[in-house]
């Protein structure tokens, strides 16, 4: 067993994890079977961000996915109160099954087009100056903050008005005028 | 020889899920099912940007990343607020029903 890490096979299980909570997170009918399967699936991308030496972007995922916007997700299901998701007109047969043959028909053209790629398509790009090991030894986050408060700044200070507009416009939007 | 994770699997795996995130925001007719399809297919690039940035030594791939996840939490809270408002006015969640532009 010398010739697969261990790394390898957890990155194999998780991202079949992530497949299969994916897969049936798209196909619930109950929308909150759907958000339920999204926090697996954004816990299980967390996982993969670890394996890949990205410590904060996974602490980050679960903290902003899986806490904040999954939370409001599930507060707005829960508000509207939908029952079991209203789809359920227009289910003729000839209808439900002309939809699942496109589906189908566009899985298989994306698959296909993305094993061409991945099998024909040579990654190349400068190496960049932040070798795994050394950011490790200086810490993951202290790295990005650093290049977040140096190199990154405007984009930084722009993110953070863009925060603001945000904040105010979702509050503007869903005010109930008198 | 699997000693690290070669990249192309994991471009191969950011694929597989943009590809079911697209076809679940096609398909299906509940909104918020849409919604959180939309935020699969960002979650998708968020891994292609980290494998790259991990299979080139780079940090801008965390960088990035970090702007889009900052994007997409805006995103959410607009777009929720706009589902609310649309739900008041309707009173249903269900996308075909929603043709109030139609001319």
């Amino acid at each position: 067993m010398d010739a697969i890490g261990f790394k390898f096979i957890l990155f194999m299980i998780t991202a079949l994890v992530v497949i299969v909570s994916s897969v049936l997170m798209a196909t619930r009918k109950n929308p909150i079977h759907s958000a339920l399967w999204m926090i697996v699936t954004f816990f299980a991308m967390a996982i993969i961000y670890l394996l890949l030496n990205a410590q904060f972007i996974a602490v980050a995922q679960v903290m902003v996915y899986a806490g904040a916007i999954m939370m409001l997700i599930l507060f707005v299901i829960m508000m509207v109160n939908m029952d079991k998701g209203d789809e359920k007109e227009t289910t003729k047969a000839s209808w439900l099954f002309g939809k699942k043959m496109a589906a189908a028909l566009l899985m298989v053209i994306l698959l296909v087009e993305l094993l061409f790629g991945a099998l024909f398509y040579r990654m190349t790009a400068r190496v960049g100056d932040y070798p795994a090991d050394a950011v490790a030894a200086a810490g993951n986050a202290k790295t990005v903050g650093a290049l977040l408060y140096g190199q990154y700044l405007f984009p930084f200070e722009v993110a953070s008005i863009l925060l603001l507009i945000g904040i105010v416009g979702a509050v503007v939007i869903a005010k109930r005028n008198k | 020889m699997f000693q690290e994770i070669p990249p192309s699997l994991c471009l191969v795996l950011s694929g597989i899920i943009f590809s079911i995130g697209a076809i679940g925001a096609i398909t299906r007719r509940n909104v918020i099912v849409v919604f959180m399809c939309i935020e699969l297919m960002l979650n998708a690039v968020n891994l292609a940007f980290i494998a790259s940035g991990n299979a080139f030594s780079s940090m801008d791939g965390s960088v990035f990343v970090f702007f889009i996840m900052t994007v997409a939490a805006v995103e959410a809270a607009v777009g929720l607020a706009i589902f609310v408002m649309v739900f008041r006015l309707q009173g249903t969640v269900n996308a075909d029903e929603f043709n109030l532009l139609k001319g």
